[in-house]
Order: structure tokens, then C-alpha cells, then sequence
């Protein structure tokens, strides 16, 4: 039986004695402890002498009775001395669980907290841009500082190295397109313009919808991620004393390999849809398969291109600015970056589509309808 | 074991040596970092572990406490077995020992007060809040740390508080024995002489044995009973500094006798000196020896 710390109140000449038997370890006390707590009446002597081992929370324990109700310690061997001694002295006042307020004062207050944080990341992503623009100038005017190996290293990651999951997705957006716009044409008898359907929407909107989703997934979270963790580690700090502006080393060649690489990843996936389409056209629908890219180019006009590839280095520009940001706002923590993470694409995205609305409303209105 | 929540309670270790390694081998690749490793950590002793840089001196100290598997040998820790269980395993030492790691290595999302509760709440959940509460709050005070400093996140604290947050966070579970990698690095000499002193007095009134990694020659110096040397692979010497001086190792020379070695033994014995005279004659004495110092350097 290893046992637990016990204890008995007996009542005596000048008051009642508590006393303390068995081991008072940290491993033992939890079951006293509550009860010591409770005690009533007034106690002025505590006996540890039956006390068979003692660390410092049986010591604490035994302090802090002895103080509350003013009571002499007895009986302590030289080690529980020691540890008497070494923990007296130690109480503080310092709560550490801060008190949680009530609901209806917390969740206003968590609410203006998010409006004022809104206000304040707005603010922040404009002066990240002018930053930015600030940078770009004087690198324009010092072109030999521009740092062409990092940049083609983003372009790699960004671009190069995101073509086959990028193909495939769209391969297959193409593939899901055509055999439903085909199941639904069927309907009028129009199975053919399901060339229309997918050359036209992928060009002009899904193309580079998907792309910039996927760039955000991909890239403007490894952003976010590489360049906080850096600042975890104190290495921007460490550059910007090397005299390294961050702005110009991290964040251009990132920015600017996700504004090259949108249009191109873009088109890229647009004809990768087509070609999706054009496999079912030739499976399905009895289109041969040239004849279904033959028509492509009859059917779209040419602006639907033109739509996708300019709104295309635009959603770049947004994913990288997203991303970089928030990298660098991170503070403090790990946990933080994972947040900032996070943050970046689910804004990126988010920003990309309301874009995305405004640009299709402003091309329709340009009669590039 | 296996149920956390029973209340758990070990016997403190009687045996004469809480660490023995036998025959240690570790190896990365092709690099060969120990072999044959012996060494015998007696209980109650603060012992001070020093090596050149590469030696494996922190590689060592992770073997003990079961991060890194060995290649070959064995590691008993309170006459259990490391080498045979799983990194996370519940093998009935985990709660015995305490760790500082080199950086502090505090949850950093967690305050310092959070961070001492940790282990208790993993090891000893029926343990109250109130008292859990006031656990974390007198270690963080007895590891020399203000009393605010409990609701402080570690990136808030300088890197000397760090370490003693990390201190009271090994300390929590008020363990037999506690491994320190490298405490006094990167503290200013106020900083490691309190911290030394810390540690002896700790030592002394907690009973713990100490397995300290070190460089800083004053700590090994003032309050290490045994130093161990890791030279070539192995443990060449485990012995009292005044006895290692007179080895006839050209390392241990060279660390011990070289200029930062005489230095720490001068401030030493300084030291002694100002301890035990209090009369104005010896207090002048101590005051021309310094200056004579001052002058050399």
C-alpha cells in the first residue's frame, strides 16, 4: 500500500492540532488537498511529524494551512525544514486563469475586436501595397539589385512545378462541363454548342478561377508560411541588418513570379479544358475530335480570351499580396503562422471571386459580352 | 500504466546510480558521434558533462532520456530500460525526471504558468485547480522568476527568463532528477552565477541529482561534484575538476589549463578567499590579488 496523505484534527490544551500523516507528495495530495482547504475552526498548531515523505507541493500545502489560520508548524525532519524554509516566502497574489468575462460582455467585445482587426488588416494590405510599389520604384531605378535567380526559382514553384495538377483539374472540369451541358442540350436538340458552352466559359471565366484558386491553395499559403517563419526566426530581422530590404529579397520575386505565372497557368488550363471536352465530344457526342477545336475558334471570339487574361495577372497580384502579407504580419508564436496561413488563402480566395463578379459585370457593360 | 488517470506514486529511487549507460553507440550515417560509452551518474551529485563542440554531448543527454534511439548499448534510467520503450511510452520515469532544453523549449502558446501545469496535469489530473494554480506560481517564483511573469507567452520573455521558465517547467513535478542542456548559455555572468546558484541550491534542498551540459568553466567550477569528459567517442574521464587537471589528456589540459581555465580557477578561488576572511587585513589582501588580476589581463 504506497497510500495517500491523510490527516486528523485533535482537539487539545491551546487549541486543536491538525495532523498530517502519510507521504505529502505531488502525487498524493489530490484527494487531501480539497478537504485541507475546507477546514473550519480555528487551528494553531499543524504536526507533520507523522508525515512520512514530503516534496514541495506538501510543503506548499503545509505553508499555506500553517498562515491561514496562523498556526506553528511542528515536527518538520531536516528535509522538510529545508523545503519549508526554501517555499516560504514564495506566495504571491498573481491570478492565473484570468477571469472570464460574462456572455453578454464577451461577445460584443469579441465582435468589435473582429471590426477593429478588419479595419486595421485593410489598412495594412493598402500600406503592403504601396510598400510594394515603393520597392518596385527603386528597383526600377537600381535594376541591378533585382534578384533574377529567386525570381526564377518562384516561377518554377509557382508555375512550372504546378502544371500537372493544374492540367488535370481542369482536363477533367472540361470532362464534367461538356457531358453536363451535353445531358442538358439534348434537351433543344443542341448537343453541338456544347462547344460554345465549353470554350466560352473556360476561357473567360473558369480557366483562370480555378487556376488562381489552386495558386492560392498552393503557392500564397507557402508564401505565408515561408516568409512567417521567417520572421519567426528573426531571419528578416537578420537581413534587414545585412542591409537586405525584405521587401525587395522575399516578397517582389514572389509577387511577381504569381502575377507571370497566372496568365500563363490560366490559359494553360483553359486549353486543358477544352481538350477535356473535346475527348468527351469525340466519346460521347460524336464530335470528332478536330472538328471540336476547329469550331472552338469559330464559335469564341477573341475577347473571351482577352477577358481571361487580363483579369488573370490581376487575381495573381492578389494571391501573392495576400499571401506575402500575411507572412509577414506574423508575431510571436507558431501557432501564429498556421493562423496567418490560413488567412491568406482563405482571403485570397475570397477576394479573387468578388473580383471575379465586378469583372464580369465590367466586360459586359464594355460590350464584351 | 496505461490509464492516465490513475493516481500514480513511485518510490524515490534508493539505488546508487539513477543513470548508468553501458556500451552506448550512436552513429548517423557514417559519422560515428560515441562509441563504447560508458558512464555511471551517482544519486544525489551534480555532475557536468563537457566536450569539444561535435562531441555529442546534447546527443548524449537525448540518448538518456529516450529521444535518440542508440545504434547499440543501453541506458538505464532508475533501473528501467529506456532503449526498449517507444519515445512516448509510459514506462514510470517520465514523471520523475525534469528537462531544460538548450532554447527553453516553452509551449509558446501557452503563458509560463500554463506551461508549468502542463505536467501536471498529464501525470496528476486529480490534482485541483486552485492548487494546480498555485503549483505553477510558487515554481515560477522558486526558479527566480517575478511573480508576473506567470501570465507572460515565452515570446514575451527575455532569453534568461526563458531558461528559468523552462527550469520551473522541469521542475514541476518536483523530480528526482533533472537534465540541463547548456542553462547558463547565452546569460550575462550576473544571470549564470544566479543561476548556478540556483541549481546547487536547489540540488541541496530538493535532493535532486543534476546531469548538466556544459561550457561555462565557473559553473563546472562552482558546483559541479563530478565533471565527465567526452573526448573520442567515449567518456574518457569522470572525475572531480581539481583531479582532471592533473590527467594528462591534451584536451583536458588544454580546456582546464588554458587561459579561460586558469581564469575561472583564479575567480574561484577569489571567491574562497572572500568567504572565509572577513578581516580588513585579508580583505585588503583579496583587493591587491584583484588588482594584480585586473592588471595581468
Amino acid at each position: 500500500m504506497t497510500g495517500l496523505a491523510e490527516y486528523e484534527v485533535v482537539e487539545g490544551e491551546g487549541g486543536s492540532t491538525l495532523v498530517l500523516t502519510g507521504p505529502y507528495l505531488v502525487s498524493t495530495i489530490g484527494a487531501a488537498d480539497d478537504d485541507l482547504r475546507g477546514i473550519d475552526g480555528a487551528i494553531a498548531r499543524v504536526d507533520i511529524s507523522g508525515v512520512t515523505e514530503i516534496d514541495t507541493t506538501g510543503a506548499w500545502l503545509a505553508c499555506t494551512i500553517s498562515t491561514e489560520h496562523d498556526a506553528e508548524i511542528h515536527g518538520a525532519d531536516e528535509r522538510a525544514q529545508r523545503l519549508l524554509e526554501a517555499i516560504s516566502g514564495l506566495g504571491g497574489e498573481e491570478k492565473l486563469s484570468a477571469p472570464r468575462l460574462p456572455f453578454w460582455s464577451r461577445v460584443p467585445e469579441a465582435m468589435g475586436e473582429k471590426m477593429f482587426n478588419a479595419r486595421t488588416g485593410i489598412i495594412g494590405v493598402v500600406s503592403f501595397l504601396g510598400a510594394l510599389l515603393i520597392s518596385c520604384g527603386s528597383l526600377l531605378r537600381n535594376p541591378s539589385r533585382f534578384r533574377m535567380v529567386a525570381l526564377v526559382r518562384q516561377v518554377e514553384y509557382v508555375g512550372v512545378s504546378a502544371l500537372p495538377i493544374i492540367g488535370l483539374m481542369s482536363f477533367l472540369i472540361g470532362v464534367v462541363i461538356a457531358q453536363q451541358g451535353a445531358v442538358q442540350l439534348a434537351q433543344f436538340g443542341a448537343e453541338t454548342l456544347t462547344v460554345n458552352l465549353v470554350g466560352r466559359i473556360t476561357l473567360r471565366e473558369l480557366g483562370v478561377l480555378m487556376t488562381a484558386i489552386m495558386v492560392a491553395g498552393r503557392s500564397g499559403s507557402a508564401f505565408a508560411a515561408e516568409i512567417g517563419t521567417m520572421k519567426l526566426t528573426e531571419e528578416i530581422d537578420a537581413m534587414r541588418t545585412i542591409g537586405i530590404s525584405p521587401m525587395e529579397a522575399l516578397v517582389i520575386p514572389r509577387i511577381m513570379a504569381a502575377v507571370v505565372m497566372m496568365p500563363l497557368l490560366g490559359f494553360y488550363a483553359s486549353c486543358m479544358a477544352i481538350l477535356g471536352g473535346a475527348v468527351i465530344g469525340e466519346t460521347m457526342l460524336g464530335i470528332p475530335f478536330w472538328t471540336f477545336l476547329s469550331r472552338i475558334q469559330e464559335v469564341v471570339p477573341t475577347y473571351d480570351l482577352w477577358v481571361g487574361l487580363i483579369k488573370a495577372p490581376v487575381f495573381g497580384l492578389i494571391v501573392g499580396l495576400a499571401g506575402c502579407y500575411n507572412g509577414m504580419q506574423v508575431k510571436g508564436n507558431s501557432e501564429e503562422v498556421g493562423r496567418r496561413t490560413t488567412m491568406s488563402v482563405v482571403s485570397a480566395i475570397f477576394a479573387v471571386i468578388v473580383l471575379d463578379a465586378f469583372f464580369a459585370v465590367f466586360f459586359t457593360e464594355l460590350g464584351w459580352g | 500504466m496505461s490509464d492516465p488517470h490513475k493516481a500514480r506514486r513511485h518510490e524515490r529511487y534508493k539505488g546508487e546510480f539513477p543513470i548508468v549507460v553501458e556500451g552506448l553507440e550512436n552513429r548517423f550515417g557514417e559519422h560515428v558521434v560515441h562509441q563504447n560509452l560508458d558512464l555511471k551518474v551517482r544519486r544525489g551529485e551534480i555532475i557536468g558533462v563537457v566536450g569539444g563542440s561535435g562531441t555529442g554531448k546534447s546527443v548524449l543527454m537525448r540518448s538518456i532520456i529516450g529521444l535518440q534511439p542508440p545504434t547499440a548499448g543501453d541506458v538505464h534510467v532508475f533501473g528501467r530500460s529506456i532503449i526498449d520503450a517507444e519515445p512516448d511510452e509510459e514506462i514510470g520515469v517520465r514523471d520523475r525526471w525534469g528537462v531544460l532544453f538548450q532554447g527553453g523549449a516553452l509551449f509558446s502558446t501557452l503563458t509560463v504558468g500554463e506551461n508549468v501545469e502542463v505536467p501536471l496535469k498529464q501525470f496528476y489530473p486529480d490534482i485541483s485547480d486552485e492548487l494546480r494554480h498555485e503549483i505553477a506560481r510558487y515554481k515560477v517564483m522558486l526558479s527566480g522568476l517575478p511573480e508576473n511573469a506567470v501570465n507572460k507567452y515565452p515570446s514575451e520573455l527575455s532569453g534568461g527568463m526563458k531558461k528559468r521558465a523552462g527550469l520551473a517547467r522541469a521542475l514541476s513535478l518536483d523530480p528526482e532528477l533533472l537534465f540541463l542542456d547548456e542553462p547558463t548559455a547565452g546569460l550575462d555572468p550576473i544571470g549564470a552565477a544566479a543561476f548556478d546558484n540556483l541549481t546547487r541550491e536547489l540540488k541541496e534542498t530538493l535532493g535532486l541529482t543534476v546531469f548538466l551540459i556544459t561550457h561555462d568553466l565557473d559553473t563546472l567550477h562552482e558546483i559541479c561534484d563530478r565533471v565527465a569528459v567526452l573526448a573520442d567517442k567515449r567518456v574518457i574521464a569522470v572525475d572531480t575538476v581539481p583531479n582532471l587537471m592533473e590527467l594528462d589528456h591534451p584536451w583536458i589540459q588544454e580546456y582546464f589549463n588554458g587561459p579561460r581555465g586558469r581564469a575561472a580557477l583564479t575567480a574561484q578561488a577569489l571567491d574562497e578567499l572572500r568567504r572565509h576572511m572577513d578581516m580588513p587585513v585579508a580583505a585588503h589582501a583579496v583587493k591587491a590579488l584583484d588588482k594584480a588580476e585586473k592588471g595581468k589581463a
